[in-house]
């Protein structure tokens, strides 16, 4: 890999610019949180601002199944289930917590406020919990070869999914949680079938903003440091990176408890979104969606599972209503021609940008093609039912797979293959024989 | 180097284009709406971020006022398992809008209603309701029909303080939820209730076996109901089993409860798992009747179990054979709309729903969330095609349940009982 190569030129120096420098990421996270949660929130306002949250933790959790099934090639299937783990722990910790410590679980406004430091230290101790149990689940299945993870993985999240189910009934009042005794903790009450509510929604733009970063950050520093370059030997020829000395088994268990970890994190930031916790949220439909991301953004990229995860979040919520998209056909038309036009141009001329323009020249047409074949739709279906109001967004789930198939069928390799975004603005004109996208 | 540059000026060339067709496309709209805060949902024809600010700052302070249509917002499951749940309550909506828009509307001004589709899972409700009220800027919410959804959706209305009616969630954590969260049906300890008053005294059953749906909330509130409700009228509960809704097998849970030999077999789930647990039971030849609640309540169980549902009862809102001449008109009216189309539960509490908002709307001092709220909450005595309503101090609706038993030809459900709190 070029990008990996690359990157190994640069070795770290040792001066103490560089050590502040190393903490940069830090900084970064930050600053992205802010933005975002100050700037971007307005601009979008409450509603996009909510499709914006789960886009973030649908980032986060992509981002961490794709440290497994991208950097290391084995396929885990069981993601939800660590991602319940610490959505059920955040949800207890924040809600019994609160109930303890304040007498009752409103949320408390303003920013920063002690209840979305319970949001942060539940979701924390989720991750734990979440990394622990992966340890114990991925020690015997990574020590394999073959699909045993797949296999293993699949049954946890079965499990989790049927212990919440039987789990005891949700405590609602603080007076029910004072006198609580061993009765009512035995089985843990986490709501059982009927789903745990109430929880405050503190996961604000703020914090998802920070922790998606954070993932990412941590994503990225791990796949261009010395494990992350074992782990994906491992993907590539498992016996040639065992007769490097790679400790497989040592490395996978390592990837997966992180990811685990991750997972269990963003879980905890989802419970405060305002959703009902439901047992459901681990089982094995909620993992494939996230593995959807990972494949279609291009197994092993960061950047391409980020715009995936984005993309496939906020695409259904565009066509509930394609109404706004067919009107705003002339803009996308018009920029979509021009933005490729003037990408084209600019790669003949070795522009760096030109894929930026590319880019969005692409997906403005894109958006244009689905706006076109929703408005036909919606003539077609006005003119058989005789409703003028009839509308395709009920039909969005089928646009969406007919997306995925489409996608899949003429980008097998995902979105971005392996490489990352920024490897395309590296050289405008890739040299020939430079390896492209395989991914295996 | 200059073709570089003649490429860079070509895309913000094009933008700034772009972007002054933008601006005039909204200057040539604007004098059309002359009440923009109605409005302003719909002729935001630019790329949807100015106007949800817009619409949610309309439905905060300003109460909608002036001539233009009045939205109001619908979320259900229009795609997924409980589909027709989605599809009935929205058909039910829609006819009431059609007949209060003929009748002049509220003084005048039309309503229409928006609707988003939830596939049966909270996050997507929750963000539907999200766009209905703080995007789309609906005076108030109808909706959700599984009480699971219901509970997502609702701190978003109570939140944005907007109205919300559920038509049929009966969970009683539903209108718990706050001060601006209603219902029209009855719920779920009643319904229990309704149940196992029906076994003990029209059936006479002494021995009752429990069979649920432990995924669903639903189900399992309904199971424990009418078990509390079963031994404190003197029966006794021979068995309790649990599925998973989807599952296809029942075979194992079903040949333990005929090891108690029951009267009667309560199984409170929805349809689509009912229909295959009615013919696995006769298969096992337990003859013993099924007793369920309201997520029976579809025209696809007579398909999906053919005779084996012959004689087995379920409590709900309405019968479509009442005798009952509101019902009748409803029934004629609804089928004139939908091809003959028999009403289910499910539509007539949907109707009732909209129609009781409607009544508010006309009682209310404005359109606004508090004003329409204090109308809502003084509903009495309002006379639906599922009863007569009237909401209590806690938001819910006090109100009778039926019983009904499938039966005739073609198979559909026949009251049988009239139960009342």
């Amino acid at each position: 890999m070029q990008s990996l190569a690359d990157n190994l030129a640069h070795q770290p120096a040792r001066g103490v610019r560089d050590r502040v420098l190393a903490q940069a990421p830090w900084g970064v996270a930050l600053l992205v949180a802010l933005v975002v949660h100050f700037v971007l929130g307005p601009v979008l306002g409450p509603y996009w601002s909510q499709v914006a949250t789960q886009a973030a933790i649908a980032v986060m959790l992509a981002v961490s199944l794709n440290i497994v099934n991208g950097y290391t090639g084995q396929f885990s299937i069981g993601h939800a289930g660590f991602a319940a783990v610490g959505g059920f722990t955040g949800a207890a910790v924040s809600y019994y917590g609160a109930l303890a410590l304040w007498g009752g679980a409103t949320k408390q406004e303003g920013f920063l406020v002690p209840g979305e430091w319970l949001m942060v230290g539940g979701s924390l101790l989720g991750a734990v919990l979440a990394a622990g149990l992966g340890y114990i689940v991925g020690l015997p299945a990574l020590r394999l070869r073959g699909d045993y993870l797949a296999i293993v993985t699949l049954g946890f999240g079965e499990i989790v999914r049927v212990l919440l189910q039987i789990s005891g009934p949700q405590l609602f009042e603080a007076d029910d949680l004072r006198s609580s005794g061993f009765k009512q903790w035995f089985p843990p009450p986490l709501g059982g079938a009927q789903g745990f509510t109430g929880v405050p929604t503190y996961a604000s733009l703020f914090w998802v903003g920070l922790f998606a970063a954070l993932v990412c950050i941590v994503a990225y520093r791990i796949k261009f440091s010395s494990p992350g370059r074992a782990l994906l030997s491992s993907r590539e020829d498992e016996i040639a990176a065992r007769a490097m000395g790679v400790n497989l088994a040592r490395y996978k268990v390592r990837a997966f408890v992180l990811a685990a970890a991750l997972a269990g994190l963003a879980g905890g930031l989802y419970a405060h979104t305002g959703v009902v916790m439901q047992p459901r949220e681990a089982g094995f439909i909620k993992s494939f969606e996230i593995i959807i991301f990972v494949v279609l953004g291009g197994l092993g990229s960061i950047s391409g599972v980020v715009l995936a995860a984005i993309g496939l979040t906020v695409l259904p919520e565009i066509l509930r209503d394609p109404q706004r998209l067919i009107e705003a056909w002339g803009l996308l038309a018009a920029v979509g021609v021009l933005a490729t036009v003037g990408g084209v141009a600019m790669r003949r001329s070795g522009s760096r940008w030109a894929p930026l323009a590319v880019g969005l020249g692409a997906t403005a047409l894109g958006l244009l093609a689905v706006a076109l074949v929703a408005s036909g739709a919606n003539a077609l279906m006005r003119s058989a039912t005789g409703d003028p109001q009839a509308n395709i967004g009920k039909y969005r789930m089928i646009f969406y797979s007919l997306m995925l198939i489409g996608a899949m069928l003429l980008r097998p390799q995902g979105l971005m293959g392996v490489r990352e975004v920024w490897d395309h603005f590296r050289r405008a004109r890739p040299a020939p024989g430079r390896p492209g996208g395989a991914a295996t | 180097m200059l073709s570089r540059r003649w490429a860079l000026s070509i895309v913000v060339a094009g933008l700034g284009l772009v972007a002054g067709a933008g601006g005039c496309e909204k200057k040539s709209e604007a004098p059309k709406g002359p009440a923009p805060a109605a409005k302003t949902p719909d002729s935001g024809s630019k790329a949807g971020t100015e106007a949800p600010k817009a619409g949610g700052a309309a439905a905060d302070k300003a109460p909608p006022s002036g001539t233009g249509p009045i939205l109001i917002g619908h979320y259900g499951s229009l795609t997924g398992s409980e589909a027709t749940f989605g599809k009935s309550t929205s058909e039910g909506i829609r006819l009431a809008i059609k007949e209060f828009n003929a009748a002049g509307g509220l003084n005048g001004r039309m309503v229409e209603v928006k609707e988003y589709d939830t596939k049966g899972d909270a996050k997507e409700a929750k963000l539907a309701v999200e766009r209905l009220v703080k995007s789309d800027g609906v005076v108030a919410v109808l909706g959700e029909v599984a009480s699971g959804l219901s509970l997502a959706g609702g701190p978003v209305c109570q939140e944005a303080g907007v109205p919300m009616i559920s038509p049929s969630s009966t969970n009683p954590r539903v209108t718990k939820i706050g001060d601006m969260i209603f219902r029209v049906c009855f719920i779920d300890p009643f319904q229990g209730f309704v149940g196992a008053k029906f076994a003990r005294e029209n059936l006479k059953a002494a021995k009752a076996a429990m069979l649920y749906d432990q995924k669903a909330p639903y189900s399992v509130g309904l199971a424990q109901e009418f078990k509390k409700a079963f031994e404190k009228l003197g029966g006794q509960v021979v068995a309790e089993q649990t599925y998973n809704g989807g599952d296809q097998d029942f075979t194992a849970q079903l040949t333990s409860i005929r090891g108690g030999k029951p009267d009667v077999i309560y199984v409170p789930g929805y349809y689509t798992d009912i229909g295959n647990i009615a013919l696995q039971t006769r298969k096992l030849n337990i003859s013993a009747p099924l007793l369920g609640g309201d997520g029976w309540d579809s025209e696809e169980l007579g398909k999906i179990a053919g005779d084996a549902i012959k004689g087995s009862f379920y409590s709900n809102h309405y019968a479509p054979d009442q005798a009952d001449a509101a019902v009748k008109d409803f029934i004629k009216r609804y089928q004139a709309e939908f091809n003959g189309k028999t009403p289910d539960g499910l539509a007539a509490l949907g109707y009732d729903a909209a129609c009781l908002l409607f009544d508010a709307m006309k009682r209310s001092k404005s359109l606004g969330g508090r004003d329409l709220r204090d109308a809502i909450a003084a509903t009495r005595d309002f006379k639906g095609v599922t009863g007569s309503i009237t909401i209590d101090e806690n938001r819910d609706a006090k109100k009778g349940a039926v019983i009904v038993e499938m039966a005739g030809s073609p198979l559909g459900p026949k009251f049988r009982a009239q139960i009342n709190p």
